[in-house]
């Protein structure tokens, strides 16, 4: 850790986060360099298809994340957000994505979309593909351009605030027409207007016409929020990422949003993506869990495996502080310590300071993944064998 | 809606009498007296009435012997009847001077704010677009150049370049030489012509403060998460730019540009008065100076009225770009 670093050289302030204007600029800089460059490849016209052109490890998959890397470049320094991550998210089944808040869950959604904040924030190794049923697509090297078509059309979203996510000066029902009307040209307005009210109607609003021009401020949290689904819907995409959907709401709310996810998963044929805090949501609706930590992900397995055969410390203790029914606790447990910087990463298990099960070998280098079953992996030593580095 | 109109023209009113109220208090109380100096330079003449004979003659032809309140009431009887009086200086009614010189400043006002509006929104724009780019730094330091710069200076140099060194237009004044001689197309392209300098130094000068006004507001508005919600939807960024953020910047800038109404009939002294344009900044400057009460008022009393009218055009135009703001 930088800290260490700078205490030996006994020069430098002791304060982790201090940064001279000096370095600031020189940084910044840089960054600007690394950054331009990005924009400059992202944002070209008439791209050749096979440049971003990619095949499916397994085709039964719709997405796979291959050793995803996305950093910022901030003043202060690189921070890897989503540091080689992995996973596939099968056909039709839902991925649900835990770990505590700044763990790169969303930026992992986000990347897949291309949505994260630029320029700033750039994907800059691995690869993500998406299968489009024919073809595939390395989003990493797909243009702005190309995006257009995949946004919204093949893998949609939907945000955590319903209540600043819509835009305020345009009515519901236009803003729905909008994204149908961009992705299937040849519709006419009657038919994207029939398509919209069906969306509406699908969502569980009753009153669709009047729903149809309202503006978003006439509409409550949970209206809005499944305004928000029915936009993300509307193009029959095959992939849905609901970035932590129910959290700005309340809990009533929150109950009739699930409900509505859980009737819709059974009648639209896509893989969802869902990310939460809430381990009873996806213990309730995933068929699969990745665990991050840290922007790594530190386990992953399907719903079964996580819940019912946790392995990793963090898992386990995530596990531990989840709030159980009928049963008398005089405290809830919470996991030691917080989560490290993300600027400057030490070469170890990112979780050892704060576990509770650390040994000889946690101070070796960041553990590989471990295999315990075929759908069920870690990252822990202490399922490591021993002559394995 | 009829309650809300009715409260803001009582507010309005209000506003009126009291502002003119005090704009005539302090003009009454100015030390330059237009009658104390048309007294003193008739008492100076061979075989004149002594100076103390004259005043008084004259305060009583000026009705200027009463109270400052007492004279206020009256001027705005007077005022309310649509009799506005007839300027001392000019020596004709006030408001036949006013249409006389109005015209030089609306045409001068409203190029500006076309020239102002469309520079403006469009650079302030692309520099939201490319924070902390090239463009955001050369569009910064220009906006701060033209906010920073005194008119006086600006105006001296573009004198300097275009009317001295390059010879393209006149030095001074509205019109050429031989305007009378012209048809009424020479006529105007003659006032364009003579209006060009003008329009540049007060372009210049508007440019700086809306580009920055309009380079935050779209800045804060590319953050919010709508906008990331229609990148989402897969809309080009032309479009998530021109649709969804733009009406939205849209809206602190109807406020902002309504604002300018008034100004438009205020004049601009200092431009018009380095470029010998008889607008009304032009004149009204003069008729202060001088102490002419008539005008003086009038022009004031004007400003007020407008900046009331352009604070409801604003609150009305703010509604129409915003649906969540209902008058009522």
């Amino acid at each position: 850790m930088a800290f260490w670093n700078k205490k030996q050289n006994g020069k430098k302030s002791l304060d982790p986060n201090y940064i001279s204007a000096a370095d600031s600029a020189r940084i910044a800089r840089e960054n600007r360099k690394i950054t331009t460059a990005y924009e400059k490849k992202r944002s070209r016209k008439n791209v050749p298809e096979s440049e971003y052109l990619t095949k499916m490890r397994d085709p039964k998959n719709v997405v796979e994340f291959d050793d995803v890397h996305t950093y910022f470049y901030t003043d202060i320094g690189t921070v890897h957000a989503v540091d080689g991550v992995t996973f596939d998210i099968p056909a039709s089944s839902t991925v649900g994505v835990v770990g505590e808040s700044g763990c790169g869950k969303s930026v992992t959604a986000l990347s897949l979309m291309q949505l994260v904040q630029r320029p700033q924030g750039q994907t800059v190794k691995g690869e993500i593909r998406v299968n489009l049923g024919d073809k595939a697509y390395d989003i990493v090297r797909t243009p702005t351009e190309a995006m257009t078509h995949i946004r919204g059309n093949e893998v949609s979203m939907i945000f955590q605030e319903p209540m600043t996510s819509l835009n305020p000066v345009f009515r519901v029902g236009a803003q729905i027409d909008e994204v149908i009307r961009m992705h299937n040209p040849e519709m006419n307005p009657d038919q994207v207007k029939a398509r919209t009210l069906e969306m509406i109607n699908l969502v569980g609003i009753a009153n669709q016409e009047g729903v149809y021009g309202m503006y978003p401020h006439q509409l409550s949290g949970g209206m809005r929020q499944r305004i928000m689904i029915a936009i993300a819907l509307a193009c029959n995409p095959k992939v849905v990422i609901a970035d932590e959907p129910t959290t700005a709401l309340d809990v009533t709310i929150q109950a009739q949003i699930l409900d509505l996810f859980r009737s819709l998963k059974s009648r639209i044929n896509a893989s969802i993506i869902l990310i939460t805090h809430d381990l009873g949501v996806v213990a309730e609706m995933a068929d699969y869990v990745v665990v991050m930590y840290s922007s790594r992900i530190v386990e992953k397995g399907t719903a079964r495996e996580i819940f019912h055969d946790p392995r990793h410390p963090y898992t386990i203790g995530l596990m531990k502080s989840k709030p159980i029914l009928n049963k008398k606790v005089d405290k809830l447990y919470s996991i030691p310590g917080s989560v490290p910087s993300p600027i400057d990463m030490p070469n170890y298990c990112y979780f050892r300071d704060r576990c509770d099960k650390r040994f000889g070998r946690c101070n070796g280098a960041y553990p590989p993944q471990i295999q315990i079953s075929d759908t069920h992996f870690v990252s822990c030593y202490q399922y490591a064998p021993e002559n394995e580095k | 809606m009829s309650k809300y109109l009715l409260r803001r023209f009582l507010f309005a009113a209000i506003i009126l009498i009291f502002g003119s109220l005090i704009i005539y208090t302090v003009i009454r109380c100015l030390p330059t007296s237009f009658i104390e100096t048309t007294a003193r330079q008739r008492s100076s003449m061979p075989g004149a009435k002594s100076y103390a004979e004259i005043l008084e003659e004259l305060n009583k032809l000026y009705a200027r012997d009463t109270s400052i309140l007492d004279g206020f009431f009256k001027w705005f009887k007077n005022a309310m009847q649509g009799n506005w009086g007839t300027s001392w200086v000019f020596t004709k009614p006030v408001v036949e001077k006013f249409r006389e010189v109005i015209w030089y400043s609306i045409f001068l006002n409203i190029v500006t704010l076309f020239v102002q509006t469309f520079v403006s929104i469009p650079l302030g724009i692309t520099a939201a677009r490319n924070q902390y780019g090239k463009t955001d730094y050369f569009v910064t330091v220009f906006s701060l150049a033209c906010i920073s710069l005194p008119t006086f200076f600006l105006a001296t140099v573009l004198k300097f370049i275009f009317a001295i060194k390059l010879d393209w237009f006149d030095l001074y004044g509205a019109v050429g030489r031989f305007h009378m001689q012209l048809d009424a197309w020479g006529k105007f392209l003659d006032l364009a012509h003579h209006m060009v300098l003008p329009v540049v130094t007060l372009s210049m000068l508007s440019i700086g403060g809306m580009m920055r006004f309009t380079r935050t507001n779209m800045l804060e508005v590319l953050n919010a998460d709508y906008i990331r919600t229609a990148r989402a939807k897969g809309l080009p960024e032309d479009i998530v730019i021109r649709k969804h953020a733009f009406r939205n910047t849209l809206i602190p800038l109807v406020t902002y540009m309504a604002y300018l109404i008034p100004n438009m009939f205020a004049g601009s002294l200092i431009t018009e008065t380095l470029f010998q344009i008889p607008g009304i900044g032009f004149v009204a400057y003069t008729a202060v100076t001088q102490g002419d009460i008539p005008f003086a008022m009038f022009y004031s009393f004007l400003t007020i009225a407008l900046t009331q009218v352009s604070l409801l055009i604003a609150d009305f135009m703010y509604a129409a770009v915003d649906p969540r703001v209902r008058i009522n």
